[in-house]
């Protein structure tokens, strides 16, 4: 593993991206950065802007509005960027998948690296997500 | 040759900004301390500025490609000169030029305007907004800064940093006198919002306007820009270590001193930044122009009473 993959697995900055969720999944990403579960201590950070970025998390169901601009949103991002899909709405469309407005799945708009479903997901589950997309990275 | 080892080893470049990846990851430790959290680890800030190193820069389109590249570099350069300026002066006090307090005033305030002119240079509107606010917060301190740096300079009727040192050498240091508290307390404040941090931080707002003058930057840009912070985080509080409890360093325990007096301040500045909200940046004009500008005038006025 070369230096710049190893400093990146230090210090992730998230930037998030709300595609119309019900803002339950974002409650639980919020619980991950606030004291109970500080994920200051491995360097993952909330970033204002997404050039700053280095993991998309994308919550929701992309729709007729949103889908466009998570994938404007995705372009802009300074590469490497990682998309994480948390909630069953970002990975599958949950039960919305049959709704009017609903587009497709996340995966099929931007390359998603990882899934964490649950609805929503627990700040555990968000945590074991983020480890195993570190280990993938790592090459385990 | 000797000039180019201080500017780049030490006093200068490697010494100032391993201090600054130490102050930067003490910032945010008190920070998580203060909010019952437990912080990064020691190495964090450096982890951050190799990453930003190694990931892709974006020029935005419409940017003028050299400026937007090079302009960060000229912010660092000056940030790190007026540290070895600083350094220098603590070290041998002999040494510096009549105005250099001058040039140390000027030279802190480049990184800002280099901020401003590549935030505008990045064609967004919340990066405008950004700059448009910088701006407004620059004009609003760099008035109390100066006249408040002006009182340890009347106090030791010379405009050398050198001989601002010696004079606190002999006579006490200019802290202790009623037109020295309330100039540093002003200095300080002053430097928090030269720094950035939260009272005044309006021009990076992450919740308002997504990190506003920064949000085009990425990859090196974002990485110089992020070291000039650090290098800044070193250079304005041993500024203000200098003029008002400054004091000659002939061995390894004057540089401790130094060192713990640099300290102090750091903690103050981290304390305020995580005690107060975001001001707006009306407020923040209005709170410089008015109260702290006549304290300025005030506590000079006392120093060249004698007070």
């Amino acid at each position: 593993m070369d230096i710049k993959t190893k400093a990146l697995l230090k210090s992730i900055w998230v930037f998030h991206t709300a595609c119309s969720p019900c803002n339950n999944c974002d409650i639980e990403i919020l619980d991950v950065l606030t004291p109970r579960y500080d994920v200051e201590r491995f360097g993952i950070q909330l970033v204002g802007s997404i050039r700053h970025a280095d993991v998309l998390l994308v919550s929701g169901i992309p729709n007729y509005k949103t889908a466009k601009r998570l994938e404007h949103i995705y372009k802009q991002a300074a590469q490497p960027c990682l998309v994480v899909a948390i909630g069953t709405c970002a990975i599958g469309g949950n039960f919305f998948r049959h709704s009017y407005n609903f587009v497709k799945p996340v995966d099929e708009i931007v390359p998603v690296a990882a899934y964490i479903p649950g609805c929503p997901p627990k700040p555990e589950a968000i945590i074991m997500g983020v480890v195993k997309l570190i280990n993938s990275l790592k090459g385990k | 040759m000797k000039y180019l080892f201080y500017y780049l080893v030490f006093p200068g470049f490697l010494f100032t900004t391993v201090l600054g990846f130490l102050s930067s990851w003490l910032d945010r430790k008190i920070t998580a301390r203060v909010q019952w959290r437990k912080g990064p680890p020691l190495l964090q800030p450096i982890y951050d500025f190799i990453k930003l190193l190694g990931k892709e820069t974006i020029i935005p389109i419409g940017a003028p490609r050299f400026l937007f590249l090079t302009l960060p570099l000229v912010g660092l350069a000056s940030a790190v000169l007026v540290s070895t300026m600083n350094w220098i002066a603590l070290f041998d006090t002999r040494s510096g030029f009549v105005g250099d307090w001058i040039v140390a005033i000027y030279l802190l305030a480049i990184p800002a305007i280099m901020l401003i002119i590549n935030a505008l240079a990045s064609a967004n509107p919340l990066s405008s907004v950004g700059a448009s606010r910088e701006i407004k917060l620059l004009l609003a301190y760099e008035l109390p800064f100066v006249i408040a740096c002006l009182v340890p300079v009347i106090k030791a009727h010379s405009i050398k940093l050198g001989e601002v040192i010696g004079f606190q050498a002999s006579n006490g240091i200019v802290l202790f006198s009623v037109s020295g508290v309330i100039a540093f307390i002003i200095a300080l404040l002053c430097t928090q919002a030269k720094l950035g941090l939260v009272p005044f931080d309006m021009a990076e707002a992450e919740t308002e306007i997504m990190a506003g003058a920064y949000i085009e930057f990425s990859g090196c840009v974002l990485a110089i820009f992020k070291l000039t912070k650090f290098v800044m985080f070193v250079a304005s509080p041993v500024f203000l270590v200098l003029l008002f409890m400054g004091n000659r360093i002939n061995g390894v325990l004057d540089f401790l001193i130094v060192l713990l007096k640099y300290l102090l301040i750091l903690v103050l500045l981290v304390l305020i930044r995580n005690t107060n909200p975001r001001l707006r940046i009306d407020q923040a004009v209005r709170f410089f122009w008015g109260l702290i500008t006549l304290l300025a005038i005030l506590a000079a006025t006392l120093a060249l009473l004698g007070y």
